[in-house]
């Protein structure tokens, strides 16, 4: 198993093993042969122009095609070791495991309380007190519990949208999940609502692993650990074109079609 | 249709800028050797007053680059280059105090005749000068193999003042009456080959430009 040393933090490799993977929309190939080793407790970001494939590949991470008609898959995505398309999974638990907080903030119109306590209750947390602590526990660790201690009746929706985010972190959070998916979760933000969530991202990823599509490539340089850089071939499918340290990726990365991309020369 | 017009014009500016200071630096180092082979003072009081300019550049320069960093977050090669670049301008306003350095000791000298035809200290700076040139031809061009050429050649000027050093040393011993004229020859010589030093420092960043390694190439026997 890889070790690998972030901002002095040990990370262990192989959390989530990509393995081969195809991924087609009918018989649109979306993605080609992606093998990718995603460290723990680390945040991943995945860059690549429009099209490449990004948004599919983390939707596949919690199996969010399953959802999509004639979507088809071949190749494995092992999370701890365990094929997460195997018949024996169940989605429910696997997304339980594996968050996800999207582009625009999506509240439910509901209490703030309830927003956090809607997921747990879910799982059958049913005691007011149990339910009360994941709310505060949840929300501190969104760092969002100052904000918003003395107005937990209130609805999420009259939350600023920075906030709003927080709050959906929050819910993710909420049912202990070990990897949390985040598809461009500041493109709707204001630059001080994004770097607060920036922060929350490195707090996080003391105790969680957290992959991160961005167009925002400042954004992948700052948070992440390690950079995918996933391109559109020829036919459209997207391919891995290069993975690597963060650092290695912005300051000098070995491929061609990166060092074009992230210097804005191509894309 | 190529993106980021702006911010590539802007940084062919910069490295055209680092070309400018370049051949500024080597006017000065050409100046300084004709100022000491010649005795002439007048020559060696404006050499230190075009200093100045030197140290002007420098600042525009540095400037430059701070705003492009501010303003467009270059990455990977341009990344490197710019910093690169910020390295590159102390290392030319060195090489050009240097210079200044031989026209102060021109100075001290002044109408006294040299202990003995110049010979060595103009090849001293001959072969500098020459790779100052061929440094920044590299810089431009963007050539490793270059510019590791350039710093091989580093040990020929050391080799230079170790001789320069000798030569200078044996008058002293013969006549203790030559100290002081020998001793501001040596200082020219240290200045030559510490400007020799700088531009293999010059040529360390232009490889890692190219290559994105950071590596001493030329540990100097100085």
């Amino acid at each position: 198993m890889t070790i690998y040393n972030f901002n002095g933090q040990t990370c262990r490799g192989g959390k989530i093993k990509v393995n081969n993977l195809n991924f087609y929309y009918g018989s649109f190939q979306a993605l080609r042969n992606i093998n990718l080793d995603i460290p723990g407790c680390a945040i991943t970001a995945i860059i690549g122009p429009s099209g490449c494939g990004k948004s599919s590949f983390l939707r596949l991470l919690n199996r969010m095609n399953d959802l999509i008609y004639g979507s088809r898959i071949e190749g494995t995505i092992e999370l701890d070791g365990k094929n997460i398309f195997d018949k024996t999974v169940d989605v429910v638990d696997l997304r339980k495991n594996v968050g996800m907080v999207f582009q625009k903030p999506n509240p439910f119109p509901i209490s703030i309380f309830d927003n956090i306590a809607f997921g747990p209750k879910q799982h059958g947390k049913k005691n007011k007190m149990e339910l009360e602590e994941i709310v505060e526990n949840s929300l501190k660790q969104a760092a969002l519990w100052d904000e918003v201690k003395d107005k937990l009746g209130q609805s999420a929706l009259a939350l600023s949208g920075g906030q709003q985010q927080r709050l959906c972190i929050a819910r993710v959070l909420s049912v202990e999940p070990e990897v949390i998916l985040m598809d461009e979760p500041c493109s709707a933000l204001d630059p001080m609502a994004t770097l607060k969530i920036e922060d929350l991202m490195r707090t996080l990823a003391k105790n969680y692993t957290i992959i991160i599509v961005t167009h925002n490539m400042q954004q992948a340089a700052r948070v992440s650990d390690t950079t995918a850089f996933f391109m559109m071939e020829p036919d459209r499918a997207g391919s891995l074109v290069e993975y690597g340290s963060t650092s290695e990726i912005f300051t000098n990365p070995k491929d061609k079609r990166t060092e074009d991309y992230i210097t804005g020369r191509f894309g | 249709m190529e993106i980021r017009t702006d911010f590539n014009k802007r940084l062919r500016e910069i490295q055209d800028d680092i070309l400018i200071m370049g051949s500024m630096v080597e006017k000065a180092m050409t100046t300084s050797i004709k100022a000491l082979k010649d005795r002439d003072i007048d020559l060696a009081q404006h050499l230190i007053e075009d200093d100045e300019y030197i140290n002007h550049k420098r600042f525009e320069i540095e400037e430059k680059c701070i705003r492009l960093i501010a303003t467009q977050q270059p990455l990977a090669v341009d990344l490197r280059t710019i910093i690169s670049v910020l390295n590159i301008l102390t290392e030319l306003e060195r090489i050009g105090d240097y210079a200044a350095g031989i026209a102060k000791i021109v100075l001290m000298i002044g109408c006294e005749e040299h202990l003995k035809p110049l010979v060595d200290i103009p090849r001293m700076a001959d072969k500098a000068i020459s790779m100052l040139q061929r440094s920044l031809d590299a810089f431009i061009k963007h050539d490793a193999v270059a510019a590791k050429s350039v710093i091989t050649e580093d040990d020929d000027v050391d080799n230079l003042y170790d001789q320069v050093f000798r030569e200078l040393l044996t008058f002293m011993i013969e006549d203790p009456k030559t100290i002081t004229r020998a001793t501001r020859l040596v200082w020219v010589a240290h200045n030559l080959e510490r400007s020799a030093d700088r531009i293999t420092n010059i040529c360390e960043r232009i490889i890692y430009i190219v290559t994105g390694k950071m590596e001493e190439m030329g540990a100097s026997n100085y």
